[in-house]
This record gives structure tokens, C-alpha cells and sequence, in this order.
């Protein structure tokens, strides 16, 4: 191939000695281009830059062919695949030769870090960051922290109590001094780059002044409701609420909200507002309070948004929201818990308590019509669910399973432990659930037993539908907002799932717990510490380097036509008095629009020069 | 010749999503058509009107462009421009007698390895169907 020195082949290039091999040929043979053809860019490009520069060359006269994703693992036709590999090559040899040298430009790394969500994955990156002395920004949509892990009553496999667990690490959050903790909140806008993020949070009032309220919910006892009527979101509406609550009663902040749907002052105007009298001087009640904008910059975020449980109504015969004695598993797990709207004690929709129960695996997972992929959780919490049911009640408990899935720490014993108490196990799909048609309120199971090889009708008092684990339905706009991908099931998409778990392809940003797809309590918890890692990472190191790739105006050739000015996403671009444009190198992000417009090919962009595509276009349709 | 015929494509895929859609193609063993060749660009917005002229010029068969679904672009909005400009190239394209099917611009997010098989495969079929693109078309282009 012209302008081929040297054609070398080594099996792991990207390896030590590969790298070693690169930079003594640099030195023994005056090498001025590299091109190295192996695997993606995305994988390697950075390394072997790295070791084009110490050999002494600048980095960016050096050119990476994908020869492995795009080619040698994707064509089974060998000669057609070596074919096309020789025009990857030889249009990369053709491209390499007129690269330039280039700089790389830095960015100052903004110390303070935002974290959104405040579950269990928020919770425990905020205060590792805080405990590194980093100021965190805490920003959570519901009126507390918490996340699905305060609604449960034990936690598999080792059946610690969640709140005694969880809510040290809630009240931790609060007292840190550095963290903020912005509950009732979401975030509005994100501009900016790694290192300097500008984020806009909009504060939802919640009718009480943060700073006069002392929580001794006070407000709560002297409504003019005497009973709670308002369906309480935190049992799921098994319990009731009044216009002025509290979520829980650990919930952080400790501070109540008003509800302007059901607050007879909002509705009327006309309340007594024995709220305010008894809060007396304290005064922290304001029926006027407005929402709030607050604006701050920081270097990095942590996505920790979490998850949200499968909606069983759309498996209609499985007869959720039909049959009053059909309940999904966190339904269940707020009327196992001690502090749940039945104070732990298990009794029916109707009243009775249950003699037998039945508990229905995968809803809404491993299923072709719902979600392709298993929830994970779905069978150790079942098991939990099994002895929870079992220890207060005693009643005989039924699993119905597909397979039984006990890969983590401690799970397979779990498991066992649980078969011993005497809980029994179906293996079946549930194919139907239907009225025993008796009158007794009962349900049948209807599901083909597969180790027995028949169909059983099994009734049961009590169904509970175990439901997968979902993307929060608007993981849509939230992953807009942050410039960040989701992976075909919905959920976030880290920027690889082997060696950047918790990076995304928007630098700067990191992803943790269930907002990037179902995984259990340690798992999300190793992925907060992780999260909270790399963006110390970044903090401590105080700059980051950025690419080159930015676009430049050739200012004799511009004509002055302003053509390029509306098309910059961020406002690069200035007009100047001489009439030419002029691109700021630190706004423009480098994705080449106005090159490609510009009608005088004046705009041009470090990286992906016109030449160098040309070229490259030439090396792929050059007949050999 | 005709039946023997392996069309050529020049596909200019956006860094951030097809690219990447490509990518992830490669890691699931996803097998299918050997006949395109990847330039990457960092946004389906990059793609000047003369690279895809210059691809005919040259003798390609086909040219595809890949880009983020609208709205998911990672600078935004590039994928409208690169829209705006593949829908008066087309055009063009007509005018000089390229075939419609030898031009396409396809939406394939990250997530989406599967469709890079679908769209290639899709495309190098129709390309087979139509025979080589012929020299004298190629001069007149360039
Ligand atoms: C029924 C059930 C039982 C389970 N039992 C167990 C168990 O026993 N043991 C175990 O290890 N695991 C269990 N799990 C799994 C466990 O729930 C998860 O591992 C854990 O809750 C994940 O925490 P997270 O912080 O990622 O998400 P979440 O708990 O969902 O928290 C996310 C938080 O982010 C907030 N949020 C969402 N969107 C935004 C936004 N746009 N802006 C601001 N804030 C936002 C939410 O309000 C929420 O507070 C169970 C799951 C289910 C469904
Ligand atoms: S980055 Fe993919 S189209 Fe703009």
C-alpha cells in the first residue's frame, strides 16, 4: 500500500508489549503516521494514542480501523470480510497522512457534584461523595428520600429490617453538612460540559416554610379532616392520608406537605385552617408558597432515578384490579411491614385473612408480550414474600415459578431455608386466575405444572403477583435532559457494560442503581460506591482533558454569510465586526453541523478535516 | 457479471449511536452483508452534501448515512440538519439519475444492533437487484 513503511502483525496490540511494539518501531524506523486496525475506536483509540505519544509523536497523527466489531465478527463470508478490511485499511493509510498535530484542550473540573434520586443508590453516593468532602446537591422528586427501599419491611436474603438499615442513611444525609438536600424537586435544565455543568432545579412548593417547620406534625392532628380520605401514595393507596402529611414517619426531611388537590383552603378558600392555629408562632405554614428555581453549576452528576414496579393490569387475566384479592408484591410488602397501613398484620381486601396463598413469578418479565429481560429480584423477594406470609400468618404458601433464579451471595441457601419452612413450589407459568365460583372469595390458580407434565387448579385465598422491575416511564426525557442513551429494554445505557458500568457516553455523567436496569440492594449499592469513585475521580484530578475535534473558521476565505450561526445547538458562534464568523473553541462541542453547511468551506474541524474524509472515501473505492 | 455482482456502500454513521449500533452488532455476533464501509463521523450533521457526492463520484453503489433517532442527537438537533440536507440531495440525486435506493438515511440508536443487520442487509439486496451503478452515469456525476 503506498505509503506503507512498515506492516506489522501481533496478536493483542492493545497489550504491553503490543503498545512497546508500536513505540520501538516509532524510534527504530522514523515513523511519523500510525494506523493501528483492531478493534473499535471506542475500546482502544485512547490507548494507542497514549502510546503513539510516548514514543515521542503527536498523538493525533495516529488512526484506528475497526476491523473486529465492524468486520471480522460480524461477516461470516471470509473473503468478502478480507476484502472489505483492505479498504478499511487502505483508507485509514490514506487518512493518517493528513492528519495534523494537535492539542488536546482542558477543562477545569467544578468540585461540587449533583446527584438525582434520592433511593438507596443516591442515598449512598451522596454521602461517599460528602465524606470525601465534596459538596453534593441532593435531588429527589417525591416529598422524601428513601426510594422503594423505605416501603419494604425485611430484605432478602438475610431478612435484615430496611428501615433499620436504611433510615441511619437517611438521617446521615441530612445532617451532612455537605450535602443539600432538595426533596419535592426536579431537575429542569442541563447545559453546559463535563467539569461545568449549569443545572436549573424547580422546587414544587409544598405549602410549608422549610426553615420554620420543626416537624412535630402537629398540623397533621388538628386538620379539619378528622379522618384521613385521601388514598395514601406511599402504601399504594391501601392506607389513607389527609390533605396534610407526612409520607412516613422516618421520611427526610421531616417536614409536611400540602396536598392542593384535597386542601379544603385550596379547594374553597374556606377552611378553618386549624393547621395554622395550632402552628401558632412557628408560622410555617404559606398557602401562597410559589415553586422555586434554584440554579447551580457543578462538575459531575450521578443518575440514581431508579425504577418502577410493572403495571400487572396490562396481563388482564391475571385479574389485577378486578379481583380485590389479587395484590402486586410491594402492595404486599407494605402489609407485611410493621408500619404499613395494616400495621403488619395480613388481612384481605375483604377482610378475612388468608389460608392459602399464592405467589405468581415473572409479571411482567421473561415474557415476549411484556419484558424480554428477567427483573432479577423478582424470585429471592418472592422467597422472602413466602416466609414473611408464612412467620404471621401461617398460612400454606404456593410459588409458582418459571425457574427459580438464586445466583447471588447467600440466595441458594435463602432459598432452601425457605423450602425447609415449608413453603411449596410449582414449576409452571400461570396461565390463568380466575372466581373459585363458589361465593367464597376465592380464586383459582390455573397453571401447567412442568415436572408433574399436567395442568393444576389450584385455589388460593390470596394471589400476589410478583412484577418485574421497569424504566421509569419518563427515563425518555429525563436521558434527554442529561445527552444520555438508553439501552433497548428502556433502562439507561452505561457506556460499556463490561468496563465503564456506571460511565455514560455524556462524560461527567454516571449512572447507579436500577435507573440502569433491575438489580438488587448490594448490587445497586456497589454501583452508587462506583458512581461516587469516578466522579471523585474527575474532581480530584481537577482538569480533564478534552478532544480536539472542534471547528474552526478559515476567516479569509469566510464570506460572511452567517449561514452557520443559527445551526450551533450552543451558541459557538459569534459574528464578527469584520464580518466573518468566529467559533469559540470552548462552547463548540465539536459535532462538525456548520462545516458541513458552511457554503464557502471556510468552517473546517480538527479530526474530521474534508480532506481527510475524502480520503478516506477514495482508500474505500479505490478498485485494487 | 449481474448475478455475481457485490455492491459497495459508503456508510457514514454518527459516532454516538450508529456507530455504536454497529458496534454493539460486533460484540452480539450479528451476522450480515460484508458490502458496506464505515466513515465515522461525529454527527450525522457532519455529512457534507460533497461526501456523498464524492462517493458516487468515485464509483460507490450506494451511500448510507446513519444517525440518532430525531431527538436523541447527542448535540442536539444535528440529525434534523443532516435530515434536511439528505431530503434535497435526494433530489439532486434524481436529477442525476441516481436511483433512490442507492441513497439512504436511517435512524439506528446505540441499543439498536439488529438494525444495522436489517438496514444493510435490506439495502445491499435492493442494490444487488439494480446492478452496478454504470461508468458513464459515474463521469457524468463527477
Ligand atoms: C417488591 C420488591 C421487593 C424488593 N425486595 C428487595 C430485597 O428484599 N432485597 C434487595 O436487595 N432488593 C430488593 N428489591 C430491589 C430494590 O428495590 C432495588 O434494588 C433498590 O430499591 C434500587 O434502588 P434505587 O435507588 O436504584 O431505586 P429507587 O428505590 O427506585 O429510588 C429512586 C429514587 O429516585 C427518585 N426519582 C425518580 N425519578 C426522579 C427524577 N426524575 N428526579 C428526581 N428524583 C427522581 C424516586 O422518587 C426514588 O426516590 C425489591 C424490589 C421490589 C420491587
Ligand atoms: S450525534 Fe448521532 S446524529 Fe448527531
Amino acid at each position: 500500500m503506498p505509503g506503507v513503511a512498515l506492516a506489522r502483525e501481533y496478536k493483542y496490540m492493545c497489550s504491553d508489549p503490543g503498545q512497546e511494539l508500536i513505540r520501538q518501531d516509532i524510534r527504530d524506523h522514523g515513523l511519523d503516521r500510525i494506523v493501528v486496525a483492531a478493534c473499535s475506536p471506542h475500546l482502544h483509540e485512547k490507548t494507542f494514542r497514549h502510546a503513539v505519544a510516548e514514543a515521542g509523536l503527536n498523538p493525533y497523527y495516529f488512526h484506528m480501523v475497526n476491523l473486529r466489531e465492524h468486520d471480522s465478527w460480524v461477516h461470516a463470508d471470509k473473503p468478502a470480510a478480507a476484502a472489505k478490511a483492505m479498504d478499511l485499511i487502505r483508507a485509514a493509510v490514506r487518512r493518517v497522512r493528513w492528519h495534523v498535530p494537535l492539542e488536546r484542550r482542558q477543562a477545569p473540573i467544578h468540585a461540587n457534584a449533583l446527584v438525582v434520586g434520592g433511593g438507596i443508590a443516591g442515598i449512598d453516593a451522596a454521602l461517599t461523595l460528602a465524606s470525601a468532602g465534596k459538596h453534593v446537591y441532593l435531588v429527589e422528586r417525591e416529598p422524601t428520600i428513601g426510594g422503594h427501599m423505605a416501603q419494604f419491611d425485611k430484605t432478602f436474603p438475610t431478612l435484615d429490617c430496611a428501615a433499620c438499615i436504611l433510615t441511619p442513611k437517611m438521617t446521615a444525609v441530612k445532617s451532612n453538612p455537605n450535602i443539600t438536600l432538595w426533596s419535592y424537586s426536579e431537575v429542569r435544565r442541563v447545559e453546559g460540559y463535563v467539569g461545568n455543568y449549569d443545572v436549573e432545579i424547580r422546587r414544587k412548593p409544598r405549602y410549608i416554610i422549610e426553615d420554620l417547620c420543626v416537624g412535630c406534625l402537629e398540623c397533621i392532628q388538628a386538620c379539619v379532616f378528622k379522618q384521613a380520605k385521601v388514598p395514601d401514595e406511599f402504601n399504594l393507596g391501601l392506607g389513607k392520608r389527609k390533605p396534610v402529611y407526612i409520607p412516613f414517619p422516618q421520611a427526610v426531611p421531616q417536614l409536611v406537605v400540602i396536598d392542593p388537590e384535597t386542601c379544603i383552603e385550596f379547594k374553597s378558600g374556606k377552611c378553618k385552617k386549624t393547621c395554622v392555629e395550632v402552628c401558632a408562632e412557628r408560622n410555617a405554614i404559606d398557602f401562597k408558597q410559589k415553586e422555586k428555581i434554584e440554579n447551580i453549576r457543578v462538575g459531575t452528576i450521578i443518575l440514581a432515578t431508579g425504577f418502577e414496579t410493572f403495571d400487572p393490569v396490562r396481563v388482564p387475566y391475571y385479574g389485577y384490579g378486578l379481583y380485590p384479592n389479587v395484590y402486586t408484591s410491594l402492595e404486599v410488602e407494605r402489609l407485611v411491614n410493621a408500619s404499613g397501613p395494616t400495621g403488619g398484620e395480613i388481612v384481605l381486601r375483604d377482610g378475612r385473612k388468608p389460608a392459602t396463598v399464592g405467589i405468581v413469578h415473572c409479571v411482567g418479565s421473561r415474557d415476549v408480550n411484556t419484558n424480554r429481560y428477567c427483573s432479577r429480584v423478582c424470585c429471592m423477594y418472592s422467597l422472602k414474600l413466602a416466609h414473611l406470609i408464612k412467620e404471621k400468618t401461617g398460612a400454606e404458601v404456593i410459588e409458582f415459578y418459571i425457574d427459580m433464579r438464586a445466583p447471588g451471595k447467600a440466595f441458594e441457601e435463602f432459598y432452601n431455608r425457605v423450602a425447609e419452612e415449608g413453603v411449596s413450589f410449582v414449576r409452571g407459568k400461570v396461565a390463568d386466575i380466575y372466581p373459585a365460583g363458589n361465593g367464597d372469595g376465592r380464586l383459582i390458580l390455573q397453571a401447567e405444572d412442568t415436572l408433574l407434565g399436567m395442568v393444576r387448579k389450584i385455589p388460593v385465598d390470596m394471589v400476589v403477583l410478583s412484577v418485574g422491575l421497569e424504566p421509569r416511564p419518563d427515563a425518555n426525557d429525563v436521558r434527554r435532559l442529561f445527552n444520555i442513551g438508553c439501552s433497548g429494554d428502556g433502562f439507561f445505557l452505561e457506556r460499556h457494560p463490561k468496563l465503564a458500568p456506571v460511565s455514560t457516553f455524556a462524560d461527567g455523567i454516571f449512572v447507579a442503581g436500577c435507573c440502569q436496569g433491575p438489580k438488587d440492594i448490594p448490587d445497586t449499592v456497589a454501583q452508587s460506591g462506583a458512581a461516587a469513585a469516578q466522579a471523585l475521580a474527575l474532581i480530584d484530578a481537577g482538569v480533564i482533558e478534552l478532544e480536539p475535534n472542534t471547528a474552526y473558521v478559515t476567516e479569509d476565505a469566510c464570506c460572511g454569510c452567517k449561514t452557520c450561526i443559527p445551526l450551533c445547538p450552543y451558541s459557538a458562534i459569534s459574528f464578527l465586526e469584520e464580518k466573518k464568523a468566529r467559533i469559540n473553541e470552548v462552547l463548540c462541542k465539536g459535532c462538525g453541523t456548520c462545516v458541513a453547511a458552511c457554503p464557502s468551506g471556510s468552517i473546517r474541524q480538527n479530526l474530521f478535516e474534508d480532506q481527510q474524509i475524502f480520503e478516506e472515501i477514495g482508500g474505500i473505492l479505490t478498485y485494487a | 457479471m449481474p448475478e455475481a455482482f457485490e455492491p459497495k456502500i459508503v456508510a457514514f454513521f454518527c459516532n454516538w449511536c450508529t456507530y455504536l449500533a454497529a458496534d454493539l452488532a460486533g460484540t452480539s455476533r450479528i451476522k450480515y452483508a460484508p458490502n458496506a464501509r464505515v466513515v465515522r463521523v461525529m454527527c450525522s450533521g457532519r455529512v457534507d452534501p460533497q461526501f456523498v457526492m464524492d462517493a458516487f463520484a468515485k464509483g460507490a453503489d450506494g451511500v448510507l448515512i446513519g444517525g440518532c433517532h430525531p431527538g436523541d442527537c447527542h448535540y442536539q438537533e444535528g440529525n434534523y440538519k443532516a435530515l434536511r440536507r439528505v431530503e434535497l440531495l435526494k433530489r439532486l440525486l434524481r436529477q442525476m439519475g441516481v436511483e433512490e435506493e442507492r441513497f439512504r438515511l436511517e435512524w439506528i440508536s446505540a441499543a439498536e444492533g439488529e438494525r444495522v443487520k436489517i438496514v444493510i442487509d435490506d439495502m445491499v439486496e435492493k442494490l444487488r437487484a439494480l446492478g452496478p451503478r454504470v461508468p458513464a452515469r459515474r463521469q457524468e456525476v463527477a
